[in-house]
């Protein structure tokens, strides 16, 4: 009960400070806003181009939202000392990360769902298998927010979280079939696709809006939830070796 | 239950640095034990290896009973820590701030606004409870900090040097808390670099030197052979080179020590007589300025125990902004 409290004031706290605030919010829209339209519109309003795009859309909304966050809940509090205060907190320190996490996971979720917004009003959403798509959003969110936080936890300044999370971030979008399929990636590639994430996130993403996918979803999932749980504890291992010095 | 902290041949290591040197000591229940050294001596790599911001090299912890050693986390809920820098929110109010680091502890919403309401009153806070924490003035955020570390009431609380960096009047407000709150039961560790500052506060004092404690005793202990003595501070403008061992030859009953500031420290077991002493000097060339007694204090024994001359100690002082 008492980590719970503790848990759930340290996410309320992120959200009043961080999430919540105006540029946070602005950039949270305008940047999914700035995607989807870009695609929307170079595809040329074709419905069916609309509904190939969207997976895409929004697995680029949830990346960028979730891992620019945590170079500031995470490598900003340890560099102005106020992680500290956290770190002496008396609850374990997995519950302590998930709650530095957690709404980093809230904001990508939110940020998906804006291009989906958007496309009500652009296409037919009514064949879209939600039960699958909600999952993965969520799972999605997770993993790119412990992919930003293993990234924010090896560096040490803020802008190197930035720069480092830039070098994973763009090439992603071209290895993991957010628009191009794999399988028209050189062969080369292909390997570091899938030793890529979000590959599966987009997978579900691409079976769940118009039913053209490679894996099962159940697969895609638990792969997904392998990756969070291997990121998850890569990074806490990290701080545990880097930070407690 | 009597030791509230105990350690046994703690070792910090840094590259070539050896922060802590294979430190033991024990604090007891209730006591206010002072952490007495020069910048650099290892007193932040101590306090950061027993609250568990930082591992040993080797050594054993027991804080509160609980052996802490494998499991620098295990006695978390019972220390309270402030640090030498504020850890604070500087984008939350002093309220808020306050509030949030009761939640880290598990206080209930009606539990931490009281508390925090509370705190902010016996700190003279209150009418800054609604500013945010980075418009606040260094000592306003210094006691912000030390609320903040006793908000869970902790029977054990570490205070990282609380009066460096602080205005005068803020420093002697804060060591009135800090005696209140020993009173009132809490087992207090302080680090300072204050040699009057731990002669005023603390029961017990540990010298510590380059991560070694050179001697660890009660402060009426450490005063005790010192007390009947007899120490004058002599002035001068202008001394000649082989000054000390002129005198020592011919005052062979006192202790003379030329101390970096230019001053001649005389310490004997009887009253000194000035006048010979004083012609002397100007006899050998030097021109007295000044001679004044002194009331014999820690600081002569730190002093003679470690062989830091107190303006060392002092310089620092200076140069980190003061805090007497
Ligand atoms: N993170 C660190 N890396 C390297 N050396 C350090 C580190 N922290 C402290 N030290 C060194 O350890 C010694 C003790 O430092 P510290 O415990 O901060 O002293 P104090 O608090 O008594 O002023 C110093 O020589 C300092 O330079
Ligand atoms: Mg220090």
């Amino acid at each position: 009960m008492k980590s719970w409290i503790a848990y759930w004031n340290i996410l309320l706290k992120d959200m009043r400070t961080y999430y919540l605030k105006p540029p946070n919010v602005s950039w949270g829209l305008i940047f999914p806003l700035a995607w989807t339209s870009m695609f929307f519109i170079r595809s040329g309003t074709g419905l069916e181009d609309i509904m190939i795009l969207l997976p895409g859309v929004v697995a680029i909304s949830i990346l960028f939202g979730t891992t620019s966050m945590l170079a500031v809940t995470v490598t900003f509090e340890k560099k102005n000392r106020s992680f500290e205060r956290l770190l002496l907190a008396p609850i374990s320190f997995e519950l302590l990360m998930l709650a530095k996490t957690s709404g980093a996971i809230l904001f990508g979720v939110g940020n998906a769902f804006v291009p989906v917004i958007i496309a009500v009003f652009l296409a037919d959403l009514t064949q879209i298998a939600w039960h699958v798509f909600v999952p993965a959003v969520f799972m999605i969110a997770m993993v790119s927010t412990f992919l930003g936080l293993f990234i924010a936890v090896a560096v040490s300044e803020v802008f190197e979280a930035q720069t480092f999370s830039n070098f994973f971030r763009f090439p992603m979008i071209f290895l993991c079939g957010l628009f191009f399929p794999i399988e028209k990636l050189p062969v080369f590639l292909k390997p570091l696709s899938y030793a890529l994430p979000l590959t599966y996130g987009a997978d579900v993403l691409h079976g769940a809006v118009h039913g053209n996918h490679m894996m099962p979803f159940a697969l895609d999932l638990a792969l997904l939830a392998a990756f969070c749980v291997l990121l998850f504890a890569a990074s806490l291992w990290n701080i545990k070796r880097r930070w407690i010095l | 239950m009597t030791e509230s902290i105990c350690v046994e041949n703690l070792t910090k290591n840094f590259e070539k640095v050896a922060a802590v040197d294979g430190i033991s000591f024990r604090v007891r229940q209730g006591e206010l034990f002072g952490f007495l050294g020069p910048n650099g001596a290892g007193k932040t790599t101590t306090i950061n290896i027993l609250t568990g911001l930082a591992r040993s090299d080797s050594g054993t912890i027991r804080i509160g009973g609980i052996d802490c050693t494998g499991n620098p986390r295990a006695a978390q809920h019972l220390v309270g820590v402030v640090p030498d820098e504020s850890n604070l929110y500087p984008e939350l109010t002093g309220f808020d701030n306050l509030c949030f680091c009761a939640a880290l502890y598990g206080m209930g919403r009606t539990k931490r606004k009281a508390r925090a309401h509370e705190l902010l009153d016996t700190f003279d806070l209150t009418p800054a409870a609604d500013r945010k924490f980075a418009g606040y003035s260094k000592g306003m955020k210094r006691k912000l900090t030390i609320a903040a570390g006793i908000i869970h009431r902790p029977p054990i609380l570490f205070l990282d040097e609380p009066t460096t960096g602080i205005d005068v009047a803020s420093a002697r407000q804060l060591r009135h808390l800090v005696s209140d709150l020993n009173r009132s039961g809490t087992t207090i560790f302080l680090t300072t670099h204050y040699i009057e500052e731990a002669e005023r506060l603390c029961n017990r004092i540990a010298f510590i030197v380059s991560g070694r404690i050179v001697r660890n005793d009660t402060v009426e202990h450490l005063i005790q052979p010192i007390k009947a003595k007899h120490i004058m501070r002599i002035a001068c403008a202008t001394m000649p080179n082989d000054i000390h061992a002129k005198l020592t030859h011919a005052f062979s009953e006192l202790i003379f020590t030329i101390t970096n500031e230019g001053f001649i420290r005389v310490e004997s077991e009887k009253p000194v007589h000035v006048g010979p002493l004083v012609r002397f000097l100007e006899d050998n060339g030097a021109e007295v300025t000044e001679a004044r007694r002194m009331r014999p204090s820690l600081e002569d024994v730190f002093v003679n125990i470690t062989g830091i001359a107190a303006d060392a100690m002092r310089k620092e002082k200076e140069k980190r902004g003061g805090g007497q």
